[in-house]
């Protein structure tokens, strides 16, 4: 379904993706895992279009993208749920939700989407006149995801879910992540520091380290790889 | 009581003037987070273009009813495209660089417009006719308002209700305050930014270039240096109110107008700029954000 191939990313000078390829089959989960700036960020926003690389090729469903814009990426069906979660802060929760819908035309379908989300995260409904920026750190990562699915994408893309929030609500997303991906067969892609809990949920991982790819496998075969486990699980 | 009412209106009909400029600066301000500084030559240009459009029409014996709203339909158009090249010439090809350069580029285009329409057309004042209407039911307290002040405090009232509507309710207007609190998610989620830049210009200009007839119907006369002196007034109004804040700029402007209608009315008419002045510089010692501006703070 979406496919990298060789891909260079360069942040003015500096080269943050070297040659990085890798593929997503449509209905799995996939996981970039990697320390801390090993490029994993700037493979989505090489994705999504933000960050275009230099050069490569990203193909989603066999067309080129890399050469689209942003807003034009999304209206193809990939929606991003971006590091730091990037709440409208002034917007309420449900014109954030509304928000997501942006590019969609009919507006009973986005109706019963939004009533789908506060059957997901019952917290929104009950906030959904509050401003987005007064929510906790794990109900804006709820309206986060929520607000990419309200585009109705065919791919998600998730970039470091847990970051900062307690174990049980990481667990809550988690289990939200699987659950968008059995239900609705959205194909997701999870980059996460924690590795543990993303090669928990993922089928397929891939390890980056300096901006290159150095190891892909099952995601159980992953797990219980000795180097990864030294190098990415602690143990 | 009479001398204060005609203090009082004469306030608002300036703090009238300075929001139909104050809302482009601040507009503008919200979306890129750059000082327009032409945009009081836009609303130069918009006078002056509404001024040819009367003098061809009056030439051609219209209706004067019909001249002064062609004319401001007009006015309104040409600005807006102005205000659309501008955008596209001297700052989109910024976008991304220093803050700095952008408003250097701003500066400079304002220069340069001036001195355009001082080229193309003359530096003397130019009489400028006055075709509203007199309202009979003005008559008897003409001493105090006149009818054009009257149409300015309804155009402004009646741009400020279609503004509001507009970042309410519509697609856009939402997509504009997506855009203003954080562009790049607003990209994310599928907002063409560089249109929503533009439209935000386009109707910034098109609000100034009404203001623009306006007031030159109102004071009888323009050349091309009014824009500098109301431009910077609206910029102090903008800032007063809270830059980026759309009621803020309004505010600030009536605060602005009525500050210096009074001061000059009761004080001193010499000094009416340093008032103006003073007033800013006490609101950023003491208020820095604006009257309804939002801290920084909170922004990451």
């Amino acid at each position: 379904m979406l496919e990298l191939l060789d891909i260079n990313t360069f942040y003015g000078n500096i080269q943050a993706l070297k040659g990085v390829s890798l593929e997503i089959a449509e209905g799995e989960i996939v996981t970039l895992i990697g320390a801390n700036g090993a490029g994993k960020t700037t493979t989505l926003m090489s994705i999504c279009g933000a960050v275009p690389p230099r050069s490569g090729e990203i193909k989603f469903e066999g067309r080129a993208i890399s050469d689209m814009r942003p807003n034009e990426i999304v209206a193809l069906g990939i929606s991003q749920v971006p590091e730091g979660r990037r709440i409208f802060p002034y917007l309420s929760v449900a014109e954030n939700l509304d928000m997501g819908a942006f590019l969609r035309d009919d507006r009973e379908g986005v109706k019963k989407d939004v009533e789908y989300i506060y059957g997901l995260f019952p917290i929104l409904a009950e906030r959904r006149h509050q401003a987005g920026g007064t929510l906790s750190g794990g109900e804006q990562q709820m309206l986060a995801i929520s607000r990419a699915l309200m585009a109705r994408p065919r791919m998600l893309l998730l970039d470091e879910p847990s970051l900062g929030l307690a174990p049980l609500v990481v667990k809550r997303i988690f289990e939200i992540i699987r659950k968008i991906n059995a239900e609705n067969k959205t194909t997701i892609f999870l980059v996460e520091q924690n590795a543990n809990l993303a090669l928990k949920v993922a089928h397929r991982g891939y390890v980056m380290e300096n901006g290159r790819i150095i190891m892909s496998d099952r995601a159980d075969q992953l797990l219980t790889n000795e180097d990864v486990r030294k190098a990415y699980l602690g143990i | 009581m009479d001398y204060f009412l005609e203090l009082f209106l004469g306030g608002l009909t300036r703090g009238s003037i300075y929001a139909l400029i104050a809302l482009g600066y601040t507009m503008v301000y919200g979306i890129i987070e750059l000082i327009n500084f032409a945009h009081g030559e836009i609303y130069m240009i918009g006078a002056f273009t509404g001024l040819i459009v009367i003098s061809v029409l009056t030439l051609l014996g219209w209706n004067t009813v019909a001249v002064i709203v062609i004319a401001a339909l007009v006015a309104m158009i040409y600005s807006a495209a102005y205000g659309y090249t501008i955008e596209k010439i001297a700052y989109k090809p910024l976008r991304g660089s220093q803050r700095l350069s952008a408003l250097i580029s701003a500066i400079g285009m304002s220069l340069f417009l001036q001195n355009y329409v001082l080229l193309a057309q003359t530096s003397n004042f130019l009489p400028y006719p006055n075709l509203i209407p007199e309202f009979t039911f003005v008559k008897p307290i003409e001493h105090i308002v006149r009818s054009t002040e009257i149409v300015i405090y309804i155009a402004t009232a009646l741009v400020m209700v279609g503004l509001t509507v507009l970042i309410k309710f519509t697609r856009m207007g939402k997509a504009m305050r997506a855009v203003a609190q954080d562009r790049d998610m607003a990209m994310l989620v599928g907002v063409d930014v560089n249109r929503v830049i533009s439209f935000t210009f386009i109707i910034g200009s098109s609000i100034a270039a009404l203001g623009g007839v306006l007031v030159a119907s109102h004071i009888g006369q323009v050349n091309y240096y009014v824009g500098f002196i109301a431009g910077i007034k609206a910029f102090v109004a903008a800032v007063l109110g809270g830059i980026g804040s759309m009621p803020g700029a309004v505010l600030g402007s009536l605060v602005l107008g009525w500050t210096e209608s009074f001061f000059t009315g009761y004080i001193s008419s010499d000094y009416e700029d340093v008032f103006a002045f003073i007033f800013l510089v006490l609101i950023l010692i003491f208020r820095p954000a604006g009257i309804l501006g939002r801290s920084q703070t909170d922004k990451v």
